[in-house]
């Protein structure tokens, strides 16, 4: 009884002996050099890394910045929100009461003293700027954790993070004109910017 | 007179030392650089313009690194492998001959360091010898993956040279000289060996690939199965060296096939331009750097398309494929000698 296919992708195996011409392999490695020669000749893939850098698509997940407001105050209030969703456990933070005097520098009366993201537990998900309730934490698609040879260099603090004047929040993702190919509209960006767009206009 | 014969000589003899040692290390940058290039990449490019200067780091690197010995191995043997292997390495190119000759304040300098008449013999002699480098280095390394690839190694070598010594013989029946001179001189007057032998060729080359322990016959060194064959076990060096004389023996397989069958220094109706000696000599030897280049090209770019021999396939290929097509071969050059010469 023939078996049924419900795939139609299978295939009848042949276990028949190699012809002459098979068995002395020079065609086939005529053939192979034929085709490696081609190879030889193409266009060649690499970017050269430090010198070009490669495209970021529109929703790519890069390195986090921590932002500010329009008028250059801190957005984040040390909830700890991020620290909570983050699945890699990879933010920390202590919390500290604004002062007199430093309210052009935090937008609210409570802020993060230290923030500090390990990037060799990130795994860049995007979840704690899906958690952040103040739009404080954003993944940028611009820049990547660099390389380093001291793992006390992968721990980022507020110096790294945060952003050093105000950009508006639709700059983080895709500045330059969305590229088709690499848009791939995850809904869950597509979330993120939709909640982008809307702050940015509130 | 026998002063400055010396003199030549000696001068000669670096010369040739020098340009193999550095088209060794030139080899291993376009081994990379053309093996990237077949798989679409760029290859190494950081040190210095194109990556030029990637082997003078690489043996840098080679040099520095931390020197592990075995302590169950047996040291002597240990050091005796890798340097017998370069120096069996080294030893072949002193009976190629690289041009005819140039006229040096009235003199003439033959651009060969030595024409002895057993020449080809001579090549054939050392480079077995060669086995023995790779055979003491992987015994002496008390370790199981190092034997098997030496006894990989042996058993393939004595295989490959049997065919190869075969194919040869078709080729000196032909110019009835041992000489790597006689051949070269012979071409030149009757063309190339190749177009009288190819099928001879065709043996030597597959065999060449053999004896250089390149891919596809790369078994002794096997990283999937034995990982790293002989020279697990070497470090620093000592691996350099095993690494180095598998590039200096693939330089010199590659003479020795241009020399042989595609006419040495022998350029194609270069004898009707009438130009001086000096510079015909030179376009020659300038001719025969170019054919050695083609075919150390043809070394890599086998090796980077072609996947390993499987043993059983390797043996059957050597002993009843090559040799008695070799075999063949050789009762067919004898039979049209023979017509030739009775009518």
């Amino acid at each position: 009884m023939a078996a049924i296919s419900y795939t139609n992708r299978a295939k009848q195996v042949s276990n028949k002996k190699l012809t002459f011409m098979e068995r002395i392999y020079v065609p086939a490695i005529l053939k192979g050099m034929s085709i490696t020669i081609r190879h030889f000749f193409m266009r060649k893939v690499t970017i050269k890394y430090p010198e070009v850098k490669k495209f970021f698509s529109r929703n790519y997940r890069g390195v986090h910045v921590l932002k500010k407001d329009e008028q250059g105050r801190e957005r984040c209030t040390a909830c700890g929100l991020c620290a909570l969703s983050c699945p890699a456990e990879a933010i920390t933070m202590v919390a500290a009461e604004r002062t007199k005097g430093e309210e052009n520098l935090y937008r609210e009366e409570k802020y993060a003293a230290t923030y500090e993201i390990n990037m060799l537990r990130c795994i860049f998900c995007g979840l704690c700027e899906e958690a952040c309730p103040k739009q404080a934490i954003f993944l940028t698609n611009e820049e990547i954790a660099k390389a380093d040879v001291d793992r006390g260099n992968f721990i980022y603090g507020k110096d790294k993070l945060v952003e050093k004047q105000h950009h508006p929040i639709g700059k983080i993702r895709g500045g330059g004109p969305i590229d088709e190919k690499y848009y791939h509209g995850n809904a869950t960006v597509q979330s993120t910017f939709h909640k982008l767009e809307l702050s940015h206009k509130l | 007179m026998d002063l400055t014969y010396i003199i030549t000589k000696f001068a000669l003899i670096g010369i040739v030392f020098a340009i193999s040692l550095l088209i060794a290390m030139y080899s291993t940058y376009f081994e990379r650089k053309f093996a990237s290039f077949f798989q679409d990449r760029i290859g190494p490019d950081r040190a210095g313009p194109f990556g030029i200067l990637q082997p003078l780091a690489d043996g840098g690197k080679l040099f520095f690194k931390e020197e592990i010995l075995p302590s169950q191995s047996n040291m002597f043997l240990f050091i005796m492998g890798p340097s017998l292997a370069m120096l069996t390495a080294c030893m072949t190119s002193a009976v190629i001959p690289w041009g005819t000759y140039i006229e040096v304040m009235g003199q003439q300098v033959e651009l060969m360091v030595t024409d002895i008449n057993i020449g080809i013999l001579y090549i054939f002699g050392v480079v077995s010898m060669g086995v023995y480098g790779i055979m003491i280095g992987g015994w002496a390394s008390n370790n199981k993956y190092s034997l098997l690839g030496a006894i990989r190694a042996a058993s393939q070598n004595i295989s490959y040279e049997l065919a190869m010594g075969l194919s040869i013989i078709a080729v000196v029946m032909l110019t009835g000289s041992l000489s790597l001179k006689d051949m070269a001189v012979w071409q030149s007057q009757n063309g190339w060996i190749v177009m009288y032998q190819p099928l001879a060729f065709f043996i030597f080359l597959i065999c060449a690939f053999a004896e250089t322990n390149r891919a596809p016959f790369d078994l002794p060194e096997c990283e999937t199965e034995l990982v790293g064959g002989y020279h697990t076990e070497y470090s620093s060096m000592k691996l350099g060296f095993y690494l180095f004389a598998e590039y200096i023996n693939m330089f010199i397989s590659s003479a020795v096939m241009a020399t042989i069958f595609f006419g040495s220094y022998h350029v194609p109706f270069i004898s009707s331009l009438n130009l001086p000696q000096n510079i015909a000599a030179l376009i020659g030897v300038a001719a025969l750097f170019a054919k050695i280049s083609f075919f150390i090209f043809l070394f890599m770019w086998v090796r980077w398309t072609l996947p390993r021999f499987r043993y059983d396939q390797l043996m059957r290929l050597g002993w009843t494929g090559l040799i008695p097509m070799a075999i063949i071969n050789i009762v067919i050059t004898g039979t049209v000698i023979l017509i030739k010469d009775l009518m």
